[in-house]
């Protein structure tokens, strides 16, 4: 006959056993994550669990903004109402000009047979928390599928652009900013046209023009807007100023750091833009020669003649 | 030497009820999902609930807690799957192994061991995200385990109430 201990000594396999199991399971749903991205279904699953609590955990900062907002003296209301009338006089002027420049530029494009530009729907949302992650820059917003928030979508606010959808759950998101050493944005100079891609500098909240060349065309105080090269963002939404040039002999490319023009770090309302379709499609990769030839165009004529010969 | 001192010695406690836990727990979970201005400061209140009931209570609360506390963290954040539960075993693993030492010490001298227990689990997610690639964020994150540490004494306090609660007294009993 076996001999077991009998049940009151039983306490299940040891401790280190159970070490091992859960280390292991936790090391592979790493890998699977990191590498091959297979769990975003249980991610979804774990994220719609824990959304009461989330949402319960932002209820004390909403209520107190509602009560504080209820104590509002109406001088203070009113002033307020003034400020904002003047505002909207001056900006419902700027509109009216866009307007009209949208309805000619809408005319032209179709003079010239091109792609008319849809116009984007947006989806306001609001910032529920920032990410509990001191080693990447997110948020998460109140809108998920249900609200036909999609992956990709840029998320910008009253300012300029904040950052990008980069997951969806059902109901909440999580938005990458753009500080976020991972994120990158296509821009462009306004004042000269110079297109260029910011990179996040992670934990300083400031944004990086990486590979500019030390000569670049580029001051202290341009602004720069999404060019829309990469059809994600829509071209010409604010993305930042910039801050610093740091031009040195010893390296090929300037560094160049900018401020964002959107609160990044610090908003609590943003609209979610969607129903950009306009993105044309890659062009077939026929011939690398050819490929590389329209890459560098510094003398194109002599190259097309050479190529033609 | 005098038993009084010790704070495990004053006085026979009540059975734990599944209750507490659970809902200390979610209570943790809630403040870890508050809205913190600056997250590296922030003390990590599951990770210290969860040493606490690994200490105090090694046979219901365990390894596969912390587990699954720590997939809800990391699906919450939007970290790393993994990364938290992983942290989170780990840590429930050594408070178990040195529950039975912590609980020899006065509350200070515990709230010493639990920096370090605190720090270790931190110190495990952080050479996840470094081996996933991330940045190194400065050393502003051995703040939060530390002030986690020092939020010891007060947690035990709390969360030992509901067992110091005297049963109920029997008005009518003859002795």
């Amino acid at each position: 006959m076996e001999h077991s201990p009998p049940a009151f000594f039983n306490r299940g396999p040891a401790p280190l056993v159970r070490l091992a199991f859960f280390a292991s399971l936790s090391l592979a749903l790493l890998v699977l994550d990191a590498r091959f991205r297979y769990t975003e279904g249980m991610r979804s699953v774990l994220a719609l669990a824990v959304y009461p609590l989330q949402s319960l955990a932002t209820m004390p900062a909403a209520l107190a903004e509602r009560i504080s907002g209820y104590f509002a003296s109406q001088s203070q209301l009113r002033e307020e109402n003034a400020e904002l009338r003047a505002k909207l006089l001056a900006i419902s002027q700027v509109a009216q000009r866009y307007e009209a420049a949208q309805a000619e530029t809408g005319q032209l494009r179709r003079l010239i047979g091109a792609a008319e530009r849809l116009p984007l729907k947006a989806t306001p949302a609001e910032i529920l928390y920032n990410g509990r992650d001191p080693y990447s820059r997110k948020v998460v917003i109140d809108k998920g599928s249900q609200s036909s928030v999609r992956a990709g979508s840029p998320v910008v606010d009253e300012n300029g652009v904040v950052g990008q959808v980069t997951r969806v759950h059902a109901l909440s998101s999580e938005v990458t900013l753009l500080t976020d050493k991972e994120q990158a944005i296509p821009v462009q100079v306004v004042r000269n046209g110079l297109r260029a891609v910011a990179f996040g500098a992670g934990s300083s909240g400031m944004l990086e023009l990486r590979f500019m060349a030390a000569n670049a065309e580029i001051q202290n105080g341009d602004k720069l807007v999404t060019s829309g090269i990469d059809g994600t963002y829509p071209p010409g939404l604010p993305v930042a100023t910039v801050a610093r040039i740091e031009r040195d002999a010893a390296y090929a490319f300037a560094r160049i750091v900018c401020q964002p023009a959107a609160g990044v770090e610090s908003g609590g309302y943003v609209l979610v833009l969607g129903g950009q379709s306009g993105r044309l499609a890659y062009p077939e990769q026929t011939d690398p020669e050819g490929e590389k030839r329209t890459a560098k165009f510094r003398k194109p004529r002599r190259k097309d003649a050479d190529a033609a010969r | 030497m005098r038993l009084g001192n010790l704070p495990s010695a004053q006085a026979i406690l009540r059975p734990v009820r599944a209750g507490t836990i659970l809902a200390s727990l979610a209570v943790a979970l809630l403040l870890n999902f508050l809205p913190w201005k600056n997250v590296a400061l922030a003390p990590d209140f599951v990770a210290l609930v969860l040493a606490f009931w690994c200490v105090r209570q090694p046979r219901l609360v365990g390894l596969g807690a912390g587990w699954l506390l720590g997939l809800l963290i990391d699906a919450g954040n939007g970290v790393l799957l993994g990364q938290h539960a992983l942290a989170y075993s780990l840590l429930a693993f050594a408070a178990i192994t040195f529950s039975r030492r912590i609980l020899w010490f006065a509350l200070w001298s515990q709230a010493l061991h639990v920096a370090a227990l605190l720090l270790f689990a931190q110190g495990v997610s952080a050479l996840v995200r470094l081996a996933a690639g991330a940045e190194f964020p400065g050393w502003a994150i051995v703040v939060g385990p530390l002030v986690g540490a020092t939020l010891w004494p007060v947690v035990s306090v709390l969360l030992l109430l509901p067992q110091h609660m005297p049963a109920d007294v029997d008005e009518t009993r003859a002795i």
